[in-house]
């Protein structure tokens, strides 16, 4: 809007309907300002007129685009209303600019494209959606099996360098935040489980809970989760970034297998530290419930000793063997979210989503399959 | 100058002036001791080779980068000194289209070209698709209104990304090679799309590019900047440089030789 009307000139509309149709007056500076005052009115004049609309421009001293959509759309009304359309008095540089636009353009497709579709629509698509995308995934596990297993059959073939900044990436430089995550963790579920427990004097068990509920599920589980959220989604970002930029189709057409190129190496990284971070987690969260045991009274050596007596070798292991899974599940998703990456930036942003979401959700799923599992195995 | 001289520079009204501009990233110095005028209703071309710091001069006059040291005047403003509502002011009398399309790739070509006109105007939705429409009719897009630009080719995203520059009607436009990657027939279009929309709107346009045809056909005036010299090496009408300069890599650029 500007400021002051009296010194900016802004465009000014006179209309003059009579029986044989409508004369229309334009003045002024027909600009985006001048014609966001104007717009309403003239077009809504224009739309009820018959027979002959005449526009007036010899008063206009400015012209851009915005004047001429207008101009557009009165003699697009005009049309429709098979009312004689003229137009004069414009100056000529302004009527060359005029000239310019196609106005014939927008009688092709007038019609904004409907964004909202209707449920039917939408579920349909949906549908081909999701079916889509788990074909492309039975693809991508597939071919990521192959791979892998070729790799360990061939392991000159891995690129042991991506492997190794992997192992840098979602291992070392995640070293701090697993241990403050399992330190954490470690006190305040052994505070939180300390607290009944000490009415029945049974306070010390609080180690041989710990022992069991770190080294068979939260250990495990917990790395699982850091790890979708820092690199599983790092993944998906990095090769998706790489997709959109044609850089995916640069490794194809130079005859390398982007999975065997992107994925393996980093899936490979992600199986080598994982069981790493799983311990890590469970040590310091082990030194958490220490710190809570110590506070109630009890000597670490009793704590360590009931740790020692609960928790068996197969627990860990078992725990172990469920983070390597985990890390399989995690990377591998994405991986293959990256490579089935649409174009543009925010489809980058879309196969993040949903890696982390797929990660966390096919760990809760292989978590609970392998509860049966080992339930059954007598594990 | 032997050209003959377009109507609306006549009043030869200076829309952007550089003295003694230096662009450096941190100690790293492309440029020294830059200085050149362009006129209103201009057409405006930077030439250098590859790495000699175009862009990055463009950089500077749209205000994305400030100068090491000098200053630029655009529209009689200083980018450098302005405060954030001038600036603004200025940048919405400016329309760019960088070397890489730059279009938002989440929105299709009209929302692209709309979404300038919703932020700095206040023109009924009905208005702006109109202006999109007929904008992108302009650069030949018409029938590609709904489409993501992922969708088009390389040189259908250039021409739409004149049309977003285009949106707001600017008195100066930036064109970093809009010719580059197109076909001689659709480049020579886009010359023509140039002087017309110079010679009725009176747009000013500074341009980038490598395109020796295009050069001619367009420009009013060149500088040559140089990658060693750091400096500009040559100004004024191409075809006279062409004719009459003595700088060796000079008549080499303009005689395709290589080096
Ligand atoms: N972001 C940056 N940081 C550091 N140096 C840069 C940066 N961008 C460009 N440069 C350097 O500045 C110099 C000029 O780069 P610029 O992109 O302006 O070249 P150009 O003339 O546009 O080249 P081309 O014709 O290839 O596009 C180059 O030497 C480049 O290495
Ligand atoms: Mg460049």
């Amino acid at each position: 809007m500007p400021k002051n009307p009296l010194t900016e000139p802004v465009a000014n509309l006179r209309l003059d309907p009579s029986p044989r149709g409508l004369d229309i007056f334009l003045s002024g500076r027909l600009d985006s300002h001048g014609v966001a005052l104007v717009w309403d009115q003239a077009t809504k004049a224009a739309r009820d007129a018959r027979h002959e609309v005449s526009i007036d421009l010899s008063g206009v001293d400015y012209l851009d685009g915005a004047g001429a959509a207008l101009l557009t759309r009165l003699a697009l009304h005009a049309r429709e209303n098979q009312a004689r359309f003229t137009m004069q008095g414009l100056a000529p540089d302004f009527q060359a600019m005029v000239d310019m636009y196609d106005m014939d353009a927008l009688d092709a497709d007038s019609e904004r494209k409907d964004e909202c579709s209707g449920l039917i629509t939408g579920t349909g698509r949906l549908a081909a959606e999701t079916w889509s995308n788990m074909r492309d995934l039975v693809a991508f596990v597939g071919e990521a099996s192959y791979a892998l297993f070729s790799a360990l059959l061939h392991p000159g073939r891995v690129r042991w360098k991506d492997v190794i900044t992997t192992c840098e990436k979602a291992g070392f430089n995640a070293l701090p935040i697993i241990a403050l995550m399992g330190f954490l963790i470690g006190l305040i579920m052994a505070f939180q489980s300390a607290i009944p427990l000490q009415r029945f004097g049974a306070d010390i068990y609080v180690a041989d809970f710990l022992g069991i509920a770190l080294s068979r599920e939260l250990g495990p589980l917990i790395t699982a989760i850091l790890l979708t959220g820092r690199s599983g989604s790092a993944f998906a970002a990095e090769i998706g970034t790489m997709k959109v930029n044609e850089e995916v189709n640069a490794l194809i057409t130079m005859g390398l297998n982007p999975v065997r190129f992107l994925a393996v190496p980093r899936v490979l990284g992600a199986v080598l530290v994982t069981p790493v971070l799983t311990v890590f987690f469970n040590l310091f969260a082990l030194v958490g419930g220490a710190l809570v045991i110590r506070s109630f009274g009890y000597p670490v050596t009793t704590y360590l000793a009931h740790v020692q007596n609960s928790t068996h070798t197969g627990d860990v292991l078992g725990g172990l063997f469920k983070a390597m899974v985990f890390a399989v599940l995690v990377a591998g998703i994405g991986c293959q979210r990256g490579l089935n990456t649409a174009k543009g930036a925010s489809a980058v942003g879309e196969s993040t989503t949903s890696s982390v979401v797929s990660g966390l959700v096919l760990i809760t799923v292989s978590d609970g399959i392998m509860a049966v599992i080992f339930y059954a195995l007598g594990i | 100058m032997l050209e003959p001289t377009p109507i609306s520079s006549m009043n030869n009204e200076t829309v952007i002036k550089v003295d003694n501009l230096t662009a450096a990233y941190g100690d790293f110095v492309v440029m020294e001791n830059v200085s050149f005028e362009v006129n209103q209703g201009e057409v405006f071309v930077i030439l250098g080779g590859s790495g000699c710091g175009k862009s990055t001069l463009l950089k500077h006059l749209i205000g994305l980068k400030d100068p090491a040291q000098g200053t630029i005047l655009i529209l009689d403003d200083d980018m450098g000194a302005a405060s954030t509502e001038e600036r603004n002011a200025i940048l919405r009398r400016i329309g760019v289209m960088y070397q890489s399309s730059a279009l938002f790739g989440s929105m299709s070509l009209i929302e692209n070209v709309i979404l300038p006109m919703e932020e700095f105007t206040n023109l009924p939705m009905e208005a702006m698709d109109i202006i999109a429409r007929l904008k992108l009719s302009l650069v030949g897009l018409t029938g590609f209104e709904h489409h993501l630009p992922a969708e088009l080719s390389g040189g259908m995203q250039k021409r739409a990304a004149i049309a977003r520059a285009m949106a707001l009607d600017p008195s100066i436009l930036f064109l970093d090679e809009p010719s580059a990657g197109l076909d001689p027939v659709t480049s020579a279009g886009l010359d023509q799309l140039i002087l017309s929309l110079r010679d009725s709107l009176g747009i000013t346009f500074v341009i980038v590019t490598h395109e020796l045809d295009s050069i001619y056909t367009i420009a009013d005036r060149v500088i040559m900047l140089d990658r060693r010299a750091k400096t500009i090496i040559a100004q004024g009408a191409p075809k006279v440089l062409r004719d009459t300069s003595d700088n060796p890599w000079v008549r080499q650029f303009f005689q395709r030789e290589p080096e």
